[in-house]
C-alpha cells in the first residue's frame, strides 16, 4: 500500500462525531453541491460544513432546496443532496419528496431530528419525519445508534441510484450528529430485499422480436425510463433501424429527437394528433419506460384498444398496474434496447402506416392563431427555442406555460427538460433552475414559469443573484391560473372561481429588490426584444411578458375521454371541435 | 376473492408500518395480518389474508410489497398445499345448567375450555378460518360476549400435490 493509501484507510477507520462522517461520507459519494437550510436540530452538521470545502446552497425555503436538488439530478444524472432541519425544516421538504418519488429522481435527504433521550415526547420541532415520509420516499431511516451511520448513508446513495431511482431520507436524531464513532465507508452494501433486475430475460425479447416483424402499426411509447438509463442512442438506432415511429411521454421529451422523421410528438392530455391517433391505431405498442400514467392514457378504456402491448421497465411493479400487458420486460432501457437492436429480428413493414402517420402530421399540425400585436404564449416559447438555438435547459412550473413549453420548444437532446410531471408542482421551474445550472455551468437555463407558480417559489431569486447564475426567468403572465382558468372555461361554465388575478404584483420591480434586471414586454415586437437584451446579458435576468390572457392549450384531450377524441385539432386552418 | 400471502421481512422498527400504510395508500382491504418471529434470528414472518377484485390486483399487491427494501421474500400462497390456522378465544354467556350441551358442541372442532367461571366460559378454538367461524356461528345463539381472533398464519407444505407454481413478483 502507498502512504497515502494507508493514510486514507486510518482516516476512513478514525474516530468521529456523526457530523463529520456525514462530510466524509458526502465526500467520498463525490457530492458536488449540497442544498439546504440550518436549524436547530442540524448545527452540529452544518458547524462541520464550516470549513470543509463542501459547496453548500443556502436556498431561501426547503422546499427550493429540494426542488434544486430535484433539478440537478435531471441534468446531471447524479443524485441530488438536500439538508433540512428537523420538524418545519422537514415538513417543508415533503412537497419535494413526493415529486421526486412520482418522477423517480434520485435524492439523498438529510433531516435533523430532536435528540434520542426526547423522540416521542412531542419536543421541541419534533415531527414524525420517518412516518410522513415513508410512503413518498423509496426507502427512509432514522439513525438510532451512530455504529448504523456509516452504513445507513452508503446503502441510501446505493438505493437512489440503482433500480428504478427515487428519493432516500435519513433522519439522524441531533445526539447522533454529536456522538463518536467508527467510520468505515469502505463496506460493500449488502441488501438482500433490495435486488433491481438490470437485464432483460431473452424469452421476452424473443416475444418482442416477433411482434414487431408481424406488426403493422407498431409504436413506441417512450417515458424518462430512456433518459434515467441513458439510452437515447439506443432508442433511435433501435426506432431506426425497424422503422418504428415514436412517441414521448412530457417527462420523456428529448430521449428521441424532435426532428428525427419519426417523432410524432408528444402525447396525452394535450399531446399531438398524430402522436395519440397512433396510440390508438397501433397494432403494437412498446412502452419503454413509461407508466402509463392517466394524463399519457386518457381513458383506459379506449387507450390503444387494437394494441399488443410489450412493456419495458425497471420496476416490476409499473408492469400491468395500469394497462394488461401480453410482453412484460423487466430490464434498464438501455440494456433491452441494446439487447433488442443485437436480435435485429425482420423489421416490420410500416411503411403505410409511417405514411399515414405523415399525412396527419401535414395535416393536423400543433396550431395556433397570429395575431401579430399580442404575446402569443406559444409563439414566445417558439421565439426561445429559436434565440437557443435549441439548446437551452427548459425548466418549467406546472399549468399552461408548461404545455406550451413541451409542445414548442423542440426537444433535439437528452437531459434540457426539467419539469414537474408527476406531481404537477407550482413553484418547481425556479429552484429547479438552479439545480441545472449548477449541474451544468456552461448551458444557457431558461425557467419558463406561470405568474401564479413563480409567486409559490420567488424567494429563490436570491440565490440566482447570489451566486450569479444566468438563468433566464420567463414569466408568462397571463394574470391567471391559467391552466385552472382554462377547465372553468371548459368544464364549468366560466365561473372563474379564484382562478383569475388581474393585479399581479409588478415583476419587475421584484426583481429589481432582488438586483435582478427585469424586463417587461407587451407585444410581440418588444418579446423579441427584451428576449435578445436577456439573452445578451451574462447574469440572471427577469423577463415579464404579459401574454393574451384567454388564450387556451390546445389539442386536448378532456378528462374521461380517450385520446382519439381531441378537440382544439386543426384541419386545414379551421379548429374542429 | 380471498389471497393469503405471506412474506419474510427484516425485523426492524416501522417495517409493519411501511406494510401496512403501502396497502394503505393503494386502497387495499387487509382482512388480517399475523407477525412473528421466524427461525433465522432479526427476521420475521407475516401472513395477510386479502380480499381483492381480481389477479390483477392480487399481482399488484405483491410486486409492490416486494419493492420494499426490507421485505426479503413474497408469496400468494392461496392456489398451492399449505397450512393455515388461526386461533379464536370465544367467551360465551353459559349458566352452569347449559354447559354439559357446550362441551358436545365444542367437541367435534377440538376447541377447549380454558377458562370457567360462574355465568360464562371461554373457548379456545384453532383451525382454517372456516371452522373457527362455523363454530363462532353455532356458539352465537348463547350469546357471545367477547371474541378475539389472531387472523390466520400459514406457510406451504413441505410436499406439494402438483408442482407449486411458485409466484413471485416477476411475471415472466
Ligand atoms: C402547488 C400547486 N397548487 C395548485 C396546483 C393546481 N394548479 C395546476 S395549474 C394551476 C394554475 C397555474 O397558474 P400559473 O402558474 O399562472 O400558470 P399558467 O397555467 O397560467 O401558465 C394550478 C393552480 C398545482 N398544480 N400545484
Amino acid at each position: 500500500m502507498t502512504r497515502m493509501k494507508v493514510e486514507e484507510k486510518a482516516k476512513q477507520k478514525m474516530e468521529m462525531s456523526g457530523a463529520l462522517m456525514l462530510v466524509e461520507a458526502l465526500k467520498a459519494e463525490k457530492v458536488e453541491v449540497i442544498f439546504g437550510y440550518p436549524g436547530g436540530a442540524v448545527l452540529p452538521l452544518y458547524d462541520q460544513l464550516y470549513r470543509s470545502g463542501v459547496f453548500h446552497v443556502l436556498t431561501r425555503h426547503e422546499q427550493g432546496a429540494i426542488h434544486a436538488a430535484e433539478g440537478y439530478a435531471r441534468i446531471s444524472g447524479k443524485p441530488g443532496v438536500v439538508i433540512a432541519t428537523s420538524g418545519p425544516g422537514a415538513t417543508n421538504i415533503v412537497t419535494g419528496l413526493t415529486d421526486a418519488m412520482m418522477d423517480s429522481l434520485p435524492l439523498v435527504v438529510f433531516t435533523g431530528q430532536v435528540a434520542t433521550s426526547v423522540i416521542g415526547s412531542d419536543a421541541f420541532q419534533e415531527a414524525d419525519v420517518v412516518g410522513i415520509t415513508m410512503p413518498i420516499t423509496k426507502h427512509n431511516y432514522q439513525v438510532r445508534d451512530i455504529s448504523e451511520l456509516p452504513k445507513i448513508i452508503k446503502e441510501a446513495f446505493h438505493i437512489a441510484t440503482t433500480g428504478r431511482p427515487g428519493p432516500v431520507l435519513i433522519d439522524i436524531p441531533k445526539d447522533i450528529t454529536t456522538a463518536k464513532g467508527e467510520f468505515d465507508y469502505e463496506q460493500e452494501v449488502h441488501l438482500p430485499g433490495y435486488q433491481p433486475t438490470t437485464q432483460p430475460n431473452h424469452l421476452q425479447i424473443r416475444r418482442l422480436v416477433e411482434a414487431v416483424s408481424q406488426s403493422k402499426r407498431p409504436v413506441i411509447l417512450a417515458g424518462a425510463g430512456v433518459l434515467h438509463a441513458n439510452a437515447s442512442n439506443e432508442l433511435r438506432q433501435y426506432a431506426e433501424q425497424q422503422n418504428i415511429p415514436v412517441v414521448h411521454t412530457l417527462l420523456g421529451l428529448g430521449g428521441f429527437p424532435a426532428d428525427h422523421p419519426l417523432f410524432l410528438g408528444m402525447a396525452g392530455m394535450h399531446g399531438t394528433y398524430t402522436a395519440n391517433m397512433a396510440l390508438y391505431e397501433c397494432d403494437l405498442l412498446i412502452n419503454i419506460g413509461a407508466r402509463f400514467d392517466d394524463r399519457v392514457t386518457g381513458n383506459l378504456k379506449y387507450f390503444a384498444p387494437k394494441a399488443t402491448v410489450a412493456h419495458i421497465d425497471i420496476d416490476p411493479a409499473e408492469i400491468g398496474k395500469n394497462v394488461p400487458t401480453k410482453i412484460p420486460i423487466v430490464s434498464d432501457a438501455k440494456a433491452a434496447l441494446q439487447e433488442l437492436i443485437h436480435q435485429q429480428g425482420k423489421p416490420a413493414d410500416t411503411s403505410a402506416w409511417l405514411r399515414q402517420l405523415n399525412e396527419w402530421k401535414q395535416r393536423f399540425p400543433l396550431y395556433y392563431e397570429e395575431d401579430g400585436q399580442t404575446i402569443k404564449p406559444q409563439k414566445l416559447v417558439e421565439m426561445i427555442y429559436e434565440l437557443t438555438n435549441g439548446e437551452a435547459i427548459i425548466t418549467t412550473d406546472v399549468g399552461q406555460h408548461q404545455m406550451w413549453a413541451a409542445q414548442y420548444y423542440k426537444f433535439n437532446k437528452p437531459h434540457r427538460w426539467v419539469t414537474s410531471g408527476g406531481l404537477g408542482t407550482m413553484g418547481f421551474g425556479l429552484p429547479a433552475a438552479i439545480g441545472a445550472q449548477l449541474a451544468e455551468r456552461n448551458a444557457t437555463v431558461v425557467s419558463i414559469v406561470g405568474d401564479g407558480g413563480f409567486q409559490m417559489t420567488f424567494q429563490e431569486l436570491s440565490v440566482i443573484q447570489e451566486l450569479q447564475l444566468p438563468i433566464k426567468v420567463v414569466i408568462v403572465n397571463n394574470q391567471a391560473l391559467g391552466m385552472v382558468r382554462q377547465w372553468q372555461e371548459l368544464f364549468y361554465e366560466k365561473r372563474y372561481s379564484h382562478s383569475l388575478i388581474p393585479n399581479q404584483p409588478d415583476f419587475v420591480k421584484l426583481a429589481e429588490a432582488y438586483n435582478v434586471p427585469g424586463f417587461r414586454a407587451k407585444t410581440e415586437a418588444e418579446a423579441m426584444e427584451v428576449l435578445k437584451k436577456a439573452f445578451a446579458i451574462d447574469g440572471p435576468v427577469l423577463l415579464d411578458f404579459h401574454v393574451k390572457a384567454d388564450e387556451n392549450v390546445y389539442p386536448m384531450v378532456a378528462p374521461g375521454k380517450g385520446l382519439h377524441e381531441m378537440v382544439g385539432v386543426k384541419a386545414c386552418g379551421e379548429l374542429s371541435q | 376473492m380471498r389471497r393469503i400471502i405471506t412474506m419474510t421481512v427484516n425485523n426492524r422498527p416501522g417495517v409493519l408500518n411501511r406494510i401496512t400504510g403501502l396497502f394503505t395508500k393503494r386502497h387495499y382491504n387487509i382482512e388480517s395480518i399475523t407477525v412473528g418471529h421466524t427461525e433465522i434470528e432479526g427476521i420475521s414472518r407475516m401472513t395477510f389474508v386479502v380480499n381483492v377484485e381480481d389477479e390483477r390486483i392480487a399481482e399488484q399487491i405483491i410486486k409492490q410489497l416486494n419493492k420494499q427494501i426490507d421485505v426479503l421474500k413474497v408469496n400468494d400462497i392461496t392456489d398451492q398445499a399449505i397450512v393455515a390456522r388461526e386461533l379464536a378465544l370465544v367467551k360465551v354467556s353459559v349458566t352452569p345448567a347449559l354447559r354439559q350441551e357446550i362441551y358436545a358442541l365444542i367437541e367435534p372442532f377440538r376447541a377447549s375450555i380454558v377458562d370457567v367461571s360462574k355465568d360464562s366460559l371461554v373457548i379456545q378454538v384453532t383451525g382454517e378460518s372456516e371452522k373457527v367461524e362455523a363454530l363462532i356461528e353455532l356458539l352465537r345463539p348463547y350469546g357471545i360476549k367477547e371474541v378475539a381472533r389472531t387472523g390466520t398464519t400459514a406457510f406451504t407444505r413441505g410436499s406439494q400435490k402438483t408442482a407449486a407454481t411458485h409466484k413471485t413478483a416477476f411475471i415472466i
